[in-house]
């Protein structure tokens, strides 16, 4: 049930005190005519209708999130709990600069975390999620080419394994995209790329490990043919869990990177977002980041770049997020962020071990933190897809990994289950993905019907992109 | 099997083509086109006096996890856009043949068309 | 040092053996050595979690929390229910993510679709997103969806707020429309300017209402502009303003957006906050970002899904208007239950206060000699301009614990009340600033 059908006219909570000067309305014509519907319920009510709804989700905190390339990995509650200290929720953006040292404390002391992790020389915070980081990398690859007069770099190769964002960033920065298809591996293939690149690439992105979940030996030849080209080499960081600690962006030869602190570094996803899409670069870049860089030793302040690219948000980014993420980089340290890495990718070929035998691997190699199945065999022999699968999970507490990327994979299955779970989900999950297995060929027809424990059954989507209802029509 | 109507020409890409004389034709997508795209749910349209060109994209269909670009196999200019497809797009689904999508004026190339003959037999080796 | 690896070195052994590797490092076999880091990260050692509470509380002391504020231009603090706090405290909503399996996430899914319900109710508009990253991404991203083939040039006042502004002017560069900016005139767009400047070429033009200023602009006419050359006419509004004002659809408005922070959400040093787009059911296919829609299920129970997603990145990759995949999901639940919390009768009451005491205050700072800029009527923020300088001003407020209005430049100072200030606070404010006058 809707809150809007919860609400009666007359029920209302107590919030604000009576209005202690004199009474001023507006004039003018500029008065609101139409009437205004909000939901009239009581505090209990709203209480118990948000319960409710949290009742008909599944978080992390619920069960096992083996989501292929979101990397929802547990999100420790001391870091919420410093996202919440007044001296960081109660602070104005546009505070007098000796009133918020702690908050520029936070913003420097993550940079240089983030840069020596990254192997970047500069980060800015002010991108609000993963895509939004991409955006702003490319834009400072333009800014970078046409202060040399390189307008004519106009073309940025994106191979076909990439997330989609990839190339609907490039087409937002005004380039157009080169889509080169990978190898049967899912790595980048030099002929296409030396083929592709010339005096108008603008410059590659890649993510390595690929999203196919292994990592691409050829990286340094790759930045190498891109940089020969004039152009510049853009990592995207969603797959940076498998590899802190063990080797940089930068000394793989990418000059800017984005991440997603919502991924790597634990912050919680929220629903959706707010997350944040940090953005590293090397000096050769920096003049070109976004205004309000931190700066400073003891008395921090911000610098606008020489040649910023401008901004791309309001003031800071999603500080709270940069906060818990902090919070994050603290503990773990030197030690304990590459061991984070190691485990991710022990658990990921753990879970790809035990499932090998019946389930076909896109890749049947050493894995990276994830990895990925092909179900077309099992579909060919049983009728039952990747998507099917994915809903027998959900029968079975489990989140489905992510289904049908990368496009490469025929009826793909990515899996990542990220180093915070112990063996023993692990050897659970692996149980029902075998149980599953085993209903396809018994029961297939059982698996078209899933889920069937769950609050609602399988939605008629084609009806809700035919005719669109996207709001509660008041009456 | 999909539905191949005599009388009406035919493109690789799957779209058909209907001449009412030389320079004037109604093209839409195939049965077996509509049937490989699955349940349609919106497709963007041309405005009238858009021109389009052989070979490129002058429309798109989506379904609820695909877009698919519509191809045109004439060169001309838009004389007329099936608007209702806007509010039905189903119908291209139910009744590909007569689910046009657009009418085209003034043409002044076209492709190579198939005859309904061909193009089944194509079909055919597709799905082979 | 911390940790959250649960695996022992028993597992590891076990998963080690069942893997068929002998050690940890022959997990990074495939990656060459020459790329891999030699000697580790130049980084200090983990901390427990006592050590790392200490070290972020410290950070927090070193802010200064204003225990009473006058300043807004574009973060507003403003009251927040007990309730929103504890509803999006809740583990499950804070730990799920984008809820691509419907049949788990009617919870969130719902939340969305409420939340667009009650966006399109304030901003009197037929459909609304999810939200995006703030307001002034959705400003960028109404711009850029307002563009088409033949129309790619943008006039933005220059009356909206100069991070709003920027924030289009970037991404312009990024897309390559023309952008075009209306100047001021006595504090409102200059309607002369756009009476000469619009053209057919023009996609849209992007007002904010009430603007940086506090001002109210004569919306109606600048969507009359608009209209009459075929472009549409993009509002940006305070959300809690529209507990009394107008509606964007009212102005005649295609598209609204704005910043929706004032609607539960704390100031936190400027984010995460949350964007809010509107727009006309005509313009639907062109509104970027998630968007929520109701259906049945198999079993005809009604239930919510992520609708009309083939104008996404995920499905159209570079053909997609906008590379936007998330949304402020958590942001927007906190959006919803603020405005149920406080209902139609409770926002009116918000802005009204907000409205009242601004002018109160405005009041009480012209009598001691400082003038109001502000010619026509305001709402929450208004400009004073004085010939005692901006910092002195601020300062000696500062010292009492009182954070002041915004300085503009020197002179002038942006101010805002909303309904946390009490009277006393506000007489408090001119007191000292009368007294002030005195010692110079």
């Amino acid at each position: 049930m809707l809150i809007f059908e919860k609400s009666k006219k007359g029920r209302h909570l107590s919030l604000l005190p009576p209005l202690d000067v004199p009474a001023v309305e507006l004039t003018g014509g500029n008065q609101r005519e139409q009437e205004l519907h909000l939901p009239e319920v009581s505090e209990n009510e709203l209480s118990r209708h948000y319960s409710e709804l949290a009742k008909k989700t599944h978080g992390v905190n619920d069960g096992f999130y083996p989501l292929g390339s979101c990397t929802m990995k547990y999100n420790p509650k001391i870091n919420d709990e410093m996202a919440g200290l007044s001296g960081f929720t109660e602070v104005h953006p546009l505070q007098p600069l000796h009133t918020v040292q702690g908050c520029l404390e936070v913003l420097q002391t993550a940079e240089r975390y983030l840069s020596e992790i990254t192997g970047m020389d500069r980060m800015t915070f002010q991108p609000a999620a993963g895509a939004h980081g991409e955006f702003t990398g490319l834009l400072l690859m333009k800014a970078y080419h046409h202060a040399r007069n390189e307008q004519n770099r106009t073309k940025i190769i994106v191979p076909d394994s990439a997330h989609g964002t990839n190339p609907a960033s490039a087409a937002m920065a005004g380039y157009s995209v080169v889509s080169i298809p990978s190898r049967e591996d899912g790595c980048v293939d030099l002929e296409k790329l030396r083929e592709a690149v010339g005096e108008d690439t603008a410059g590659l992105m890649l993510t390595n490990p690929n999203t196919v979940g292994l990592f691409d030996k050829n990286i340094l030849e790759i930045t190498r043919i891109v940089h020969e080209a004039g152009g510049l080499c853009y990592y995207d960081g969603a797959n940076l869990n498998a590899v802190m600690g063990t080797v940089r962006p930068g000394d793989m030869g990418f000059d800017v990177i984005h991440l997603n602190l919502h991924k790597t570094f634990s912050t919680p996803h929220g629903g959706g977002g707010p997350g944040s899409g940090a953005v590293g670069c090397k000096n050769l870049l920096a003049e070109f980041l976004p205004v309000d860089l931190t700066e400073g030793k003891g008395a921090y302040y911000f610098v606008d770049p020489e040649h910023s690219i401008g901004r791309v948000k309001s003031f800071y980014g999603n500080f709270l997020v940069v906060v818990r993420a902090l919070t994050y980089l603290l503990t773990l340290g030197k030690e304990g962020i590459p061991e984070a890495s190691t485990h991710a990718v022990l658990n990921a070929n753990y879970m790809m071990a035990c499932l090998k035998d019946k389930y076909t691997m896109a890749y049947d190699e050493i894995c990276m933190h994830e990895f990925v199945m092909s179900l077309k065999d099992l579909k060919k022999d049983t009728g039952v897809s990747a998507l099917d699968i994915s809903k027998g999970l959900l029968d079975n507490g489990i989140h489905p990994p992510t289904m049908y990327f990368p496009l490469i994979v025929e009826e793909a299955l990515m899996v990542e289950p990220t180093e915070t779970e112990t063996k023993e989900t692990l050897d659970e999950a692996v149980e029902v993905f075998l149980q599953l297995y085993e209903t396809a060929h018994k029961d297939a027809e059982s698996l078209h019907l899933a889920p069937l424990h769950t609050p609602i059954t399988r939605l008629d989507e084609v009806e809700a992109a035919r005719h669109p209802k996207l709001r509660y029509e008041i009456i | 099997m999909s539905n191949v109507v005599e009388g009406l020409f035919y493109t690789k890409s799957h779209e058909w083509v209907k001449f009412e004389d030389d320079t004037t034709a109604v093209i839409g997508l195939t049965d077996y086109a509509q049937g490989e795209l699955g349940s349609l749910v919106f497709v963007n349209l041309p405005e009238e006096e858009d021109e389009v060109t052989v070979g490129e994209a002058f429309a798109d269909v989506e379904s609820v996890k695909a877009v698919s670009d519509v191809y045109s196999p004439v060169t001309g200019i838009v004389a007329e856009v099936n608007e209702d497809l806007m509010d039905e797009p189903e119908k291209i689904n139910s009744e590909p043949y007569d689910a046009w999508f657009v009418k085209v004026k003034d043409i002044t190339d076209k492709e190579e068309f198939l005859s309904a003959e061909e193009y089944t037999a194509f079909v055919e080796s597709e799905q082979a | 040092m911390g940790s959250y690896v649960p695996v022992t070195e028993k597992d590891r052994e076990e998963m080690l053996q069942r893997i068929g590797i002998d050690s940890m490092d022959d997990l990074f076999s495939m990656i060459p050595d020459d790329v891999k880091i030699k000697g580790g990260l130049d980084l200090p050692g983990g901390m427990s979690e006592l050590q790392v509470r200490r070290a972020m509380e410290k950070m927090a002391a070193k802010n200064k929390v204003f225990p009473v504020m006058f300043r807004g231009a574009g973060a507003y603090r403003h009251f927040i229910p007990s309730i929103v706090k504890s509803v999006i405290s809740n583990e499950t909503f804070l730990t799920a993510y984008t809820p691509y399996q419907a049949e788990i996430s009617q919870g969130v899914l719902q939340s969305i679709f409420e939340y667009q319900t009650m966006i399109c109710e304030l901003t009197g508009m037929d459909v609304s997103n999810a939200s995006v990253y703030d307001g002034a991404t959705a400003a960028a991203e109404a711009v850029a969806m307002c563009r088409d083939r033949k129309k790619k040039k943008a006039f933005v006042s220059m009356t909206a707020h100069p991070q709003v502004v920027d924030t289009v002017k970037t991404y312009c560069f990024g897309n390559e429309m023309e952008l075009v900016l209306i100047p001021e005139k006595d504090g409102v767009t200059d309607l002369d300017f756009l009476k000469e400047n619009l053209d057919k070429e023009t996609a849209c033009v992007y007002i904010q209402h009430p603007n940086y200023y506090g001002n109210l602009e004569d919306a109606s006419a600048v969507g009359e502009l608009a209209h009459e050359c075929k472009a549409k006419f993009i509002m940006g509004v305070n959300p809690i303003s529209l507990g009394l004002l107008k509606t964007p659809r009212e102005y005649g408005a295609d598209v609204a957006v704005g910043d929706g922070q004032p609607l539960g959400l704390p100031l936190a040093f400027g984010g995460p906050y949350l964007g809010f787009m509107s727009c006309t059911s005509e313009m639907m296919r062109k509104l970027p970002g998630r968007i929520v829609g109701e259906t049945k299920d198999r079993d005809g129970r009604t239930g919510y899904v992520l609708t009309l997603q083939a104008r996404e990145q995920h499905i159209r990759r570079e053909k997609a208007s906008s590379n936007i995949c998330s949304n402020q999901a958590l942001c927007a639940l906190a959006v919803g239950v603020y405005l149920s919390a406080m209902g139609a009768e409770g926002l009116r009451d918000a802005a009204c206060q907000c409205t009242s005491k601004a002018h109160y205050l405005a009041e009480g700072l012209s009598r001691i000699g400082f003038t109001v800029e502000n010619k026509g009527e305001f709402f929450h923020e208004f400009v004073t301009s004085s010939d005692r300088s901006s910092s002195e001003v601020l300062k000696v407020l500062e010292e009492s614990d009182i954070l002041g209005g915004y300085p503009l430049d020197e002179s002038r100072i942006l101010w805002c009340c909303t309904e946390m200030n009490t009277k006393e606070e506000m007489d408090t404010v001119v007191r000292i600033l009368e007294g002030g006058a005195e010692s110079c």
